[in-house]
């Protein structure tokens, strides 16, 4: 599975990448967030964001425990709202609720640390309930796209048994599998190595660096290095939520700009 | 024994008290699970409309409501669903028992809600669900399963709780047990006997029903 390809169909037309590019602003926008501030109560979590992620980048968002990095991919998704600013996807502004709020969702793939994999509905069914709800697919037409996909993260052969009886890494790849079923224009991942054993980490990450290099456009929140140097485009750096500073990964692994980065660059190299 | 079944119409009584039972069964279940999707619904007005409906018929006696659905409507605002009174009360017995048993249905299901973790819910709006979509799809099928000991329990108590629409005179087995201990008080014994009997006939099989199906239904975390 490792080495395959990862042919996500319809093919993308960005070829792979052979070595991650920080040609940013040549790439069309696909998420625009612009001045973006959200409050807990008195808690300013997200102050004044701005982030530009082009087509086909990979961006890996570091920061130290509270720093506002799953609050700001929930935002994305406005999983939660914000008090001012502007995010758009593909040029779209983000409806505020509804049913046309639905329908961007729907191009928006998250993947949470959690799997949230639904409990009582069989593999196959995880992956199918969108497809044939939201995007109004036939069912046959929803398990055959469903299978390859399952294939391609490697647990079609698991495709009747519930997610229970399935490992962490397991989990994690058919909830790939299933935002992938949606065909996003996006992907957010929130840690989603943090809640898996050791040994299963690299199965799972290297389903990620396939879908980067087939040029879907990601936002990942980790603390996996291996991954921001396998195959993002650009590290940003978030603190008391603000984003510090944004740099290639070579460059912001060995030459950090700000003391807040060095400091959490420390801490997390020393283990 | 065999005196009282040849005398008294007790399995026809023991109908009705099915017959109730069954009506206010389905009547509750939808009404309960409307309620639940409004104490639920992220519209704040519909959460408090959902939650005056479970205060008012949680807290009033089944009986009130059963004689004042009755009374009210048919003496002081003269609606009746039938000219046949017997069959009018039956229905207005129906609708009472379903009111106050929708309540706790829809608690029940309020608690299977809070079993299905938060995160699948939000799992199911980021892939495009909308709320309508994902109550039906993810919360309320684990809501079920997570609220079966309960749901069995409401459904116990109202099988037995159709006693009280003996009060607008439905002739179900205690309106019937009340006649039978008048007239021969000498059987009393067996009249409590067969009466008791016959309920444990009706809300055994729903006990064990319910331990069963929430064994097998329990999703697995
Ligand atoms: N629902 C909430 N209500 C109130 N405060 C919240 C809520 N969610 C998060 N916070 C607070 O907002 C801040 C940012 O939280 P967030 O979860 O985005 O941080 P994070 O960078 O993802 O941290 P971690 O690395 O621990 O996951 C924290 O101080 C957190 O306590
Ligand atoms: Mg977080």
């Amino acid at each position: 599975m490792s080495d395959a390809p990862w042919d996500h169909s319809p093919a993308p037309a960005t070829p792979p990448s052979p070595a991650p590019s920080h040609s940013v602003v040549t790439r069309a926008p696909m998420v625009e967030i612009v001045g973006v501030d959200k409050y807990y109560g008195d808690l300013h979590v997200l102050q004044d964001i701005d982030l530009t992620v082009g087509k086909g980048e990979v961006v890996v968002v570091l920061g130290p425990s509270g720093s506002g990095k799953s609050t700001l991919c929930r935002t994305i998704n406005r999983l939660e709202t914000f008090e001012s600013g502007s995010i758009r996807i593909d040029g779209q502004e983000l409806p505020e609720e509804g049913k046309a709020l639905a329908q961007l969702r729907a191009d928006v793939g998250m993947v949470f640390q959690s799997f949230n994999l639904f409990a009582h509905k069989t593999i196959l069914e995880n992956v199918t309930l969108g497809p044939i709800r939201v995007r109004k697919r036939s069912k046959a037409e929803a398990d055959k796209r469903a299978t390859e996909l399952l294939e391609r993260v490697g647990v079609a052969h698991q495709s009747e048994k519930y997610p229970a009886q399935l490992s962490g890494g397991q989990q994690q790849r058919v909830a790939i599998a299933r935002s992938l079923a949606m065909d996003p224009k996006v992907m957010l991942f929130d840690e989603p190595t943090s809640a898996l054993d050791p040994e299963m980490i690299n199965e799972v990450l290297d389903v990620m660096v396939e879908l980067a290099r087939s040029g879907m456009t990601m936002i990942v929140v980790t603390h996996e290095m291996g991954f921001a140097r396998r195959a993002a485009d650009r590290v940003v750096f978030m603190s008391d939520g603000q984003i510090v500073e944004a740099a290639e990964p070579e460059v912001f692994f060995t030459h950090p700009r700000s003391e807040r980065a060095k400091d959490f660059l420390g801490k997390i190299l020393s283990h | 024994m065999g005196e009282l079944f040849a005398t008294y119409p007790i399995l026809a009584a023991f109908g009705m008290t099915l017959l109730l039972t069954f009506f206010a069964a389905i009547g509750a279940a939808v009404l309960g699970t409307l309620v639940a999707v409004l104490r639920v619904s992220p519209v704040p007005l519909f959460q408090k409309v959902g939650a005056l409906y479970v205060n008012v018929f949680r807290n009033t006696p089944l009986t009130l409501i059963i004689i004042a659905s009755n009374i009210v409507m048919i003496v002081n605002l003269g609606f009746s669903f039938t000219e046949d009174i017997a069959r009018d009360n039956v229905y207005w017995a129906i609708i009472g028992l379903t009111v106050y048993h929708a309540a706790f249905v829809c608690e029940s299901l309020r608690s299977g809600v809070n079993t299905v973790p938060v995160g699948q819910a939000e799992a199911a709006r980021s892939i495009g669900l909308t709320f309508g979509q994902s109550l039906v799809q993810v919360l309320l099928p684990q809501a079920v399963r997570g609220a079966i000991t309960p749901l069995g329990n409401t459904l116990i108590a109202l099988a037995k709780n159709t006693t009280v629409a003996t009060a607008i005179g439905v002739a179900e087995i205690s309106g019937l047990q009340k006649t039978m201990t008048e007239d021969r008080i000498d059987l009393i014994l067996p009249i409590i006997l067969v009466v008791a009997a016959g309920f444990v006939v009706i809300t055994l099989p729903m006990g064990l029903a319910t331990s069963w199906l929430s064994g097998r239904l329990a999703v697995k975390r």
